[in-house]
């Protein structure tokens, strides 16, 4: 009965949230209900008894991704009447990826979930009762020993991903002094320091 | 007397959904009013500790050794009044030290005080204090948007690079510990005591799980969001009363939280130090006592941190956080994996 409830909630304020996500003014309110919507999403998941998921989701999306989204978005001056001006240009190609991703929706709903058969392998390995098993290892057994070609080929593409990133910012500046912090900790005190008997009134000569 | 305490506990009241419910309220209540207290005389500890350390004597006039002062600076600030500024966005302005604290309370929930000991004994209760410390950035950054003051401004956006790059480290040295251990459940992990030559091998990850702990809270020498010197108050600044209050007690709650992770993840937690087996320190409460001496402790040694080391400069933070401990908590967790796999020692291999 509560989870019922806890579930109609959660579903409610997602799709309100995810709502006023599109439909905000200010594109800072808009990522905040994004962050609302992740949590929401979170929420289901450990409805669904995925607790790792649920944890992962709000550690990587919310924690990580949505703060540096929210620190571009912050920085950022937007005018959103001179963003609106091209909504006509964009209209149909938007409704046409709506329209894909509806029917797609659809079919996955009447038609049910079908794993392709290359999953065979995968598919043939017992399943582990659900008492025996910790959601995080039944994870693990996935994608580290069935899946664990595609897992890698995934970090390859994101780290193909992130080479590109560093390539395109990364600029040499000539002329900057950066700190050396080797060069401070390995000074040494016969290099950098003298000590001079001085006579009183003739000043310490100059080298 | 015992026997009618016994049926009274054994009744089927406390069964149903209305008796979990007033149980766990109950809980929640004891958790907080003492986490609470701890808090108000966290500042006075701090004081106390700055000012030996810098040969002062510290708050003694309010109360015998001037053990009040922290209910005296609590009236103060409730009596105070609540400034919000003309060009502020009320809603999240207000929003965010409310946040703040609430999150720095909701971490508590999965933390066992003793075997089993907690709210809620989860079995992802690291990611969860994971998790719930790093949405602590948000207050802080929603704080400095929302105050539309230009130091308020460069503190929030400080804090949010500052925290996503200590979070990293902080994830590698929790992997560490979890490969060593192989549960993600807070009890398992205290119970799992390390062996000698394991926690020696662990002893690299508690200096960097610490010092990304200081940076995570904003402590000295990270404390550059708030940065006093450079922008009036950071984040903070204009903040008053009750709304500074609320981020100032979740900035000490969530010292203590970090304390509390490292004594739970290093240190023990609630069971005697060096893996002695004293059995008058498992009778009743003491375990849990034992656990917040430890807390206590690792807390001094903020504050000790404080009193000692100037601040850090922006790009000095950068550079430890991403070219020092990164690559290294990295290399280290490859370390202690291929240690434990020559040995045979992984937890649960299949």
């Amino acid at each position: 009965m509560i989870e019922t409830i806890a579930f109609y909630i959660f579903s409610a304020v997602l799709v309100a949230s995810a709502i006023m996500v599109v439909f905000s003014k200010n594109a800072v309110h808009s990522v905040l209900f994004l962050i609302l919507a992740f949590f929401n999403a979170a929420g289901l998941f450990i409805l669904l008894g995925a607790e790792f998921v649920a944890m992962i989701l709000v550690i990587v999306y919310v924690g990580a991704v949505a703060v540096l989204f929210l620190f571009v978005v912050m920085m950022l001056d937007i005018n959103f009447s001179d963003l609106r001006r091209g909504i006509n240009t964009y209209l149909p190609f938007g409704i046409f990826l709506g329209v894909v991703l509806f029917i797609e929706l659809v079919f996955l709903v009447f038609q049910g979930w079908v794993a392709p058969p290359t999953d065979g392998p995968a598919l043939a390995a017992p399943a582990p009762m659900l008492s025996e098993i910790s959601n995080t290892r039944a994870l693990g057994q996935l994608i580290y020993t069935h899946y664990l070609y595609v897992f890698q080929v995934s970090g390859l593409i994101l780290l193909v991903a992130m080479i590109g990133a560093i390539v395109l910012t990364l600029r040499h500046r000539p002329g900057v002094q950066r700190q050396r912090i080797a060069t401070q900790v390995g000074r040494k005190r016969s290099e950098s320091m003298v000590i001079k008997q001085v006579a009183t009134g003739a000043g310490a000569p100059v080298e | 007397m015992a026997d009618i305490w016994n049926s009274f506990w054994h009744l089927a009241f406390w069964q149903s959904i209305a008796g979990r419910g007033i149980t766990i309220l109950a809980e929640v209540l004891v958790v907080i009013v003492v986490l609470l207290i701890f808090v108000a005389y966290a500042t006075y500890f701090e004081r106390k500790v700055l000012a030996l350390a810098q040969l002062r004597r510290g708050p003694n006039v309010i109360g015998p050794f001037g053990l009040l002062q922290p209910f005296a600076d609590g009236l103060k600030l409730m009596v105070k009044e609540t400034i919000i500024p003309a060009g502020a966005n009320r809603v999240l302005f207000l929003m965010a030290p409310m946040l703040t604290f609430t999150l720095a309370l909701v971490g508590w929930a999965v933390v066992p005080f003793y075997e089993g000991g907690a709210v809620a004994n989860i079995n992802v209760g690291i990611l969860y204090l994971f998790a719930i410390s790093s949405l602590g950035v948000y207050g802080i950054i929603i704080a400095g948007w929302a105050s539309n003051s230009k130091y308020s401004f460069l503190g929030g956006l400080r804090s949010a690079a500052q925290m996503v790059s200590y979070e990293v480290s902080i994830g590698f040295v929790i992997v560490a510990v979890l490969l060593t251990v192989g549960s993600l459940n807070l009890t398992n992990v205290v119970m799992a005591q390390q062996s000698w030559w394991q926690w020696l091998l662990l002893s690299p990850m508690l200096v960097v799980f610490f010092i990304s702990g200081l940076a995570e809270t904003n402590r000295p020498p990270f404390d550059l969001p708030e940065g006093e010197s450079e922008l009036v108050g950071g984040f903070n600044t204009e903040y008053s009363a009750m709304t500074f209050a609320l981020f100032m007690l979740g900035e000490y709650a969530n010292m203590f939280m970090i304390s509390a992770l490292t004594s739970m993840l290093f240190l023990g937690g609630w069971l005697p130090p060096f893996g002695w087996d004293i059995a008058f320190l498992k009778w009743g409460p003491l375990p849990a006592l034992l656990f917040i001496i430890k807390i206590c402790a690792v807390m001094f040694v903020f504050l000790w941190v404080r009193a000692t080391l100037p601040r850090f400069r922006y790009d000095q933070l950068m550079r430890l956080g991403w070219k020092v401990f990164l690559p290294f908590s990295l290399f280290w967790v490859m370390v202690i994996a291929g240690v434990l796999l020559a040995t045979g020692t992984l937890p649960n291999p299949q």
